[in-house]
């Protein structure tokens, strides 16, 4: 058995957590907890970014993990907890699949991710090409989230949850993407959640409620 | 015969440099209306009368380059990255250009008078539209590639979407709209296709690369095939021609003129640019298609335009008679010229041209005609007029020169080109095709009966409107046309009379085109210049001068001897009112009675719908409605097909953003599959 540096353990550690967490939020009902499981992934995701700028010496990255910092694990989940709170969403309802069903699909589709991160992997020149097939996974899990919950506020998470996997897989296939580039999706991700709180109201206001099955009568023909 | 040498090419493009001005004129005379829109001096009387003076420096500029018979080349650099935008004048655009400038002069000269205060649209807009529609229509003819050629002919569709919907605000106007725009693109499309098999696998799309290209024959025939439903659809050939009826009688008289009298003939002249310059060498057989559908189409029309009650639907089924009568011509046209006979091809080709010519003045000058009755009388349905030709004699007495003309009574216009057509049919008979050359002749007779046919409808559309007494009391406030519309309207009528009267010198004009096309030309067979003696092997020969002397002759010795006879003993009494004491204007025959018998005697073509008065209704009014079987028939299981694809179709929209998710989920799970595997 090869013995790998302290550093690509940690990192290979965090990438785990990020799969981990990725998992309870797929289970967790709780749109609070939700929140906060977001902001754990986002820490971790800082935290890997940290470990490999210091592995790498790429300056970028630590701008990168300050930026994830300070958006994902302090902003973004204060901004939800106060949208909860002023619409007094606390849980979701029962989701669309059973819990028990949607992690059965999970473990298929990290399966999927694996073999379909295997010929990137072996293209890539970085030490961290091993988190590639996580990175996939977690974007595929999000989604995953985002089609079986019912609540407007889920779906969001989930939504920034998938940035989180293209943020990762971004770092592990080539330590992260441009400057600009990070800068612009970051801003993206802040804009969309301002204006999804938005929507919030105006949906709360048409349909007295944030489930989205109300928004089902909204096509054209029956 | 004469074998023309191949066409100068100029190298200095003047005169068509001249006309993408004049071109360029309309659209800013268009853009100068949204000065001042409201502004019916503004934007009505000075803007249409400049755009008016345009046209004729456009027919003058065109005339030229006819009479020159050059071909002038041109590349503006605007246009796609690779495709600049080619241009070019040979006798054939010359000649559509032509009609496309004398046309419009005389119907934006009446329009400047046409539009009044406080009618539906803006003055400004409507000239912005009309004027657009007029230089779409010059693009159209002046583009020498596909992608010119397509964007122009859009705009004309746009631009003429937008002038039939001109009062938007009434419901079956809207449909109508709707029903030319669907038609216009199904055409397009086709067209579209018809371009991109043109090319030939060497993806260049001007049209000097597509007449270089080789196509394979059946290639060619899918080519030529894809042009006669895309153009057809255009033109109004039956059944692509449900648009017609329908979007004529919606549009403001002016814009139905400019549509039946020049828009239909950029079909024509599309139809002709692919059939036989880009083609190259058509094939014989191609011509039956365009042969038959042109001689079904000319009946059909004919027939309902007999039966119509309102003025503008029966002058719309009119243009579809005209329509078919020169795609017949085209048709006639290939199959002689894909046989060999270039000469008769000459002929055949000939007399179609002329008719486009004809047919562009005659049925301007009625639809003008109708649009005066329409503003003095607020109608027109026929069984509401009557007796205006003493009320609006300006009016009824030019349009009655329309009405002799497209009747096809000599001398005037509408004569001789029928005539020419019925010459080049005789000569199917000598085609080396069995059967077709006994089939086509028959195809003549139907054309005569047609003719005929004509005759009756003409009788009808004048008899009801102009002569007997008002059928209603209000008619007898109405009041002639003003100076401007009477102007457009003798221009017109001047036209129909010229194009009559002196056929040798519009032969001789149009021998540049059948010399561009055919490789040939009619040679003049009579040493005189007043008789026209298009087939040397014949002794036929038409004088029209000679007829109009005699006519003239006969009328004024017959008026002559009835003066000096009865002199000083003409007693005016009273007309014998058969014994019924008071004879009223509801005793006069109507545009229901008139049609009747060919409604009788041809009713498998229609799908009437009767509303009888009750016996005891003392003030009884017989409704008839007559629809075409054809939408039975053909448009209405399409429509149902397509409404059903719909539904179909609409179960994906399920209103669930999970199931939206869900589609966006398994494309991106499929896509990454494919990735994997490949």
């Amino acid at each position: 058995m090869t013995h790998l540096p302290l550093g690509q353990q940690l990192l290979d550690t965090c990438a785990a957590l990020l799969l981990l967490l990725s998992f309870a939020m797929l289970s967790q009902r709780r749109v609070v907890t939700l929140v906060n499981l977001y902001a754990v992934q986002g820490a971790v995701l800082a935290a890997a970014t940290l470990l490999l700028a210091w592995r790498t010496g790429e300056e970028h990255l630590y701008v990168s993990a300050a930026l994830t910092l300070v958006l994902k694990v302090a902003f973004l989940p204060w901004l939800l907890h106060r949208l909860i709170r002023r619409l007094g969403v606390y849980w979701d309802t029962e989701p669309l699949l059973k819990v028990s069903g949607t992690m059965l699909v999970g473990l298929v589709i990290v399966v999927f991710a694996f073999s379909l991160a295997q010929p990137i992997t072996r293209l890539a020149s970085t030490d961290t090409r091993s988190a590639i097939g996580i990175a996939v996974s977690v974007v595929l899990l999000a989604f995953l989230m985002m089609i079986t919950r019912r609540k407007a506020m889920s779906q969001v998470v989930g939504f920034l949850s998938m940035e989180n996997g293209v943020f990762f897989g971004a770092m592990s296939a080539s330590y992260g993407m441009p400057m600009v580039v990070e800068l612009g999706v970051a801003l993206d991700v802040l804009v969309a959640v301002l204006v999804l709180g938005v929507f919030f109201f105006q949906i709360r206001e048409r349909f007295d409620s944030l489930d989205l099955h109300h928004l089902e009568t909204l096509k054209e023909r029956d | 015969m004469l074998w023309l040498p191949h066409p100068v090419i100029t190298t200095s493009p003047s005169l068509l440099t001249g006309c993408v001005a004049l071109l360029c004129g309309w659209v800013l005379v268009g853009l100068a209306g949204l000065l001042r829109p409201g502004s019916v001096r503004f934007a009505g009387r000075t803007l249409f009368t400049l755009g008016a003076v345009l046209g004729l420096g456009l027919a003058a500029l065109a005339g030229a380059s006819l009479l020159s018979g050059g071909i002038e080349r041109l590349t503006l650099p605007v246009g796609l990255p690779e495709l600049p935008l080619h241009l070019r004048l040979d006798p054939l655009s010359s000649l559509f250009l032509l009609l496309l400038g004398a046309s419009s002069f005389g119907i934006s000269v009446f329009a400047g008078g046409y539009f009044r205060e406080g009618e539906g649209a803006l003055p400004g807009l409507l000239c912005l539209q009309y004027h657009l529609f007029l230089a779409s229509m010059g693009g159209v003819l002046l583009a020498n590639d596909a992608y010119g050629f397509l964007v122009a002919w859009e705009v004309m569709a746009l631009s003429s979407y937008f002038l039939v919907t001109t009062q938007h605000r009434i419901p079956e106007i809207r449909r109508a709209g709707f029903l030319y725009l669907l038609m216009a693109h199904v055409g397009a499309l086709c067209l579209l296709l018809c371009f991109g098999v043109l090319q030939g696998g060497s993806w260049l799309f001007t049209f000097h690369a597509m007449r270089a290209a080789h196509l394979s024959p059946g290639w060619a025939a899918v080519a030529f095939l894809l042009a006669l439903v895309g153009f057809g659809a255009k033109a109004g050939l039956v059944p692509l021609h449900v648009w017609l009826p329908e979007a004529h009688p919606a549009a403001p008289s002016p814009v139905s003129a400019l549509m039946s009298g020049v828009m239909l003939k950029t079909a024509v002249y599309g139809m002709l640019r692919v059939g036989l310059d880009l083609l190259g060498r058509p094939v014989w057989w191609w011509g039956l298609a365009p042969l038959i559908l042109g001689l079904f189409t000319v009946f059909y029309g004919v027939l309902f335009a007999a039966v119509q009650t309102d003025m503008k639907r029966l002058l719309a089924y009119s243009s579809v008679e005209n329509i078919g009568i020169v795609f017949a011509g085209i048709g006639l046209t290939i199959v002689f010229a894909g046989s060999g006979m270039k000469a008769v091809a000459a002929l055949a080709l000939l007399a179609t041209l002329y008719h486009c010519l004809n047919h562009s003045f005659m049925k301007s000058l009625l639809f003008l005609g109708t649009g005066s009755v329409l503003h003095a009388t607020g109608e027109r349905n026929l069984g509401r007029l009557g007796g205006l030709i003493h009320r609006m004699p300006w009016v009824a007495w030019l349009t009655l020169i329309g009405t002799l003309a497209i009747a096809g009574l000599p001398p005037l216009n509408g004569f001789v080109s029928e005539w020419l057509l019925l010459q080049s049919f005789l000569f199917a008979g000598r085609l080396p095709h069995p059967f077709v050359n006994l089939l086509i002749p028959m195809g003549m007779a139907l054309l005569v009966l047609a003719a005929a046919l004509a005759g009756y409808v003409m009788v009808k559309f004048y008899g009801i409107i102009f002569l007997g007494q008002p059928r209603e009391a209000s008619l007898v406030r109405a009041h002639d046309c003003g100076l401007l519309e009477r102007f457009g309207l003798l221009w017109l009528a001047l036209g129909c009379l010229a194009l009559g009267l002196f056929p040798l010198q519009v032969i001789r004009a149009l021998g540049a085109v059948t010399g561009q096309l055919i490789g040939a030309v009619v040679p003049q067979g009579s040493p005189h210049w007043w008789l026209l003696a298009p087939v040397p092997a014949r002794p036929v020969s038409y004088g029209p001068l000679v007829f109009l002397t005699a006519t003239v002759a006969v009328v004024l010795l017959t008026a002559l001897v009835v003066r000096l006879t009865y002199r000083q003993r003409v007693r005016r009494g009273p007309a014998w009112d058969c014994g019924f004491g008071a004879v009223t204007a509801r005793m006069q025959d109507t545009a229901e009675g008139f049609g009747q018998p060919i409604r009788h005697l041809f009713q498998p073509f229609f799908e009437i719908e009767r509303e009888l008065p009750e016996p005891a209704d003392r003030e009884p009014r017989y409704r008839i409605a007559i629809r075409e079987r054809i939408w039975r028939l053909i448009y209405e299981p399409i429509s149902g097909a397509v409404g059903r694809l719909a539904n179909t179709a609409a179960r994906v929209q399920q209103g669930r953003i999970s199931v939206y998710l869900l589609y966006s989920f398994a494309t991106l799970l499929l896509l990454l599959a494919v990735a994997l595997i490949s």
